[in-house]
């Protein structure tokens, strides 16, 4: 084997790949925290919706969990623009994976929601809370606890995913990593490094969510 | 006062309370006991509009508590409930347990809802675990505290569902001094209840539930003393 490792461009690229290790936070970021809250709207409509919701709800479901996220995005993508609406790369990934994040959430926040004894309910609405009251107070910052650390697992997962994006042209940290490598045909070096990246960042997410959680839940065991 | 008349209350097809005529009058504890599945639990579950009914009435001070323009929430106030699993919210300090109903449905500041909820803790003996988390209370404390949450609204009435049912037995004993000390303070109590020396000592009324229906009712030295049903002298002969 002689190939010459040559990290001199892959440096002189840093603050660029930086730039889009941006861009990929804060799409992940965006499309965790539309997911929670899609998740969250589909999980209660499939427990309690009318029959017409419920049945939206668990097709979003099955297919988000059940197909690859490549073939969601491509959906968006060029599925979509089979049918003449095109949206921008950004676009296309930040609704992929929110769908995708919705529908794998939305079965944790049923079974979070599920884990909670009934019981609690009755306690609560028998001090003359409201239903609403209940949920907020007494149900959502248990159900939070249940969820919490699959959600963090969604949220890597979702960073993780947003490499996907270079496959339908949009140049978050792996796209834009490919764009260089393929200027220079550095493609090891360049995504040696990019790699590196993206561990550091899931190390800070898991290292944040763990400082979030030991502050949030001394009530837990 | 509590007015319940013709109470007839059906889990689809099973009628848990056939047809039930009962007065409890303020300040008096009634004792509920029976067998297991007799109806007694139903039928506090009933009073406080947690279950619907779907015949006959029952009146709170006049307000019939399943009149669809009943404020339940607000009638809910006056009935405080402690159940047999004792419920505490996990997520929340002993005082925040107690603090959290006066201040989010009475509407009471923050300082005032925790001088409520000190209070109520001392006066179920526990006024050094204000900060203590659920999870590291035994059974006995965590039922003084959710006595102690029901307290907190200043209810009318107070309705004990199995209060001493789901604990060990070493930690009956003060659950009970806790609902006897309120007794004693004059709150108007229904208990149903497993324990028949509670039932004697402290209530001024027994009543008997047979399969959905009320069997007998009357004062301790009767219901013990001198049962005139048959089920119910059975009833008594297994328990003792």
């Amino acid at each position: 084997m002689d190939y010459n490792f040559h990290w001199r461009p892959v440096f002189r690229a840093l603050p660029d790949l930086f730039e889009a290790a941006l861009i990929t936070l804060e799409i992940s970021t965006l499309s965790i925290l539309l997911g929670i809250v899609l998740g969250m709207v589909l999980a209660i409509s499939k427990m309690k919706g009318p029959w017409p919701l419920r049945a939206l709800a668990i097709g979003w479901i099955e297919i988000a969990r059940n197909t690859p996220a490549l073939f969601q995005l491509f959906f968006f993508g060029f599925g979509l623009g089979a049918f003449g609406l095109h949206l921008s790369p950004y676009m296309i990934v930040l609704i992929g994976l929110t769908y995708n994040n919705a529908g794998y959430l939305a079965e944790t926040f049923r079974g979070g929601i599920n884990a909670v004894p009934e019981t609690q309910v009755k306690a609560g609405r028998s001090l003359g809370m409201t239903a609403t009251q209940v949920f907020t107070r007494i149900i959502a910052p248990q159900v939070l606890k249940i969820v919490y650390h699959p959600m963090t697992n969604q949220f890597v997962w979702a960073v993780l995913m947003s490499s996907l994006g270079m496959l339908v042209g949009f140049r978050e940290l792996s796209g834009e990593t490919q764009f260089f490598a393929s200027k220079t045909f550095r493609i090891f070096e360049y995504f040696a490094v990019t790699a590196l990246i993206y561990y550091v960042i899931v190390k800070i997410i898991l290292g944040v969510s763990k400082l979030i959680a030991w502050r949030a839940f001394r009530w837990g065991n | 006062m509590i007015k319940i008349r013709g109470l007839k209350k059906r889990f689809g097809t099973n009628e848990v309370l056939k047809g039930i005529d009962l007065d409890v009058k303020k300040g008096e504890v009634l004792s509920v006991i029976g067998a297991s599945g007799s109806g007694k639990s139903t039928l506090l579950y009933c009073i406080n509009g947690l279950e619907p009914i779907q015949d006959g009435y029952i009146e709170v001070d006049d307000t019939r508590v399943h009149d669809r323009n009943t404020n339940v929430n607000l009638l809910r106030q006056k009935l405080g409930m402690v159940f047999q699993q004792w419920n505490s919210f996990p997520h929340l300090t002993a005082l925040e347990n107690v603090a959290l109903a006066p201040r989010i449905v009475r509407k009471k500041s923050k300082r005032e809802a925790q001088e409520i909820a000190k209070k109520q803790l001392s006066h179920v003996g526990l006024g050094d675990k204000l900060d203590a988390y659920p999870n590291s209370l035994s059974g006995g404390q965590q039922q003084r505290l959710a006595i102690a949450r029901a307290l907190a609204m200043e209810p009318e009435y107070m309705l004990f569902d199995e209060a001493t049912s789901a604990l060990d037995p070493e930690l009956v004993g003060e659950v009970l001094d806790t609902m006897r000390l309120l007794a004693d303070e004059g709150m108007t109590m229904i208990c149903v209840t497993h324990e028949m020396g509670f039932a004697k000592d402290v209530s001024d009324r027994v009543a008997y539930f047979h399969q959905g229906i009320l069997e007998e009712v009357g004062p301790p030295s009767q219901i013990f003393g001198n049962p005139t049903s048959e089920h119910t002298k059975k009833f008594l002969s297994k328990t003792r």
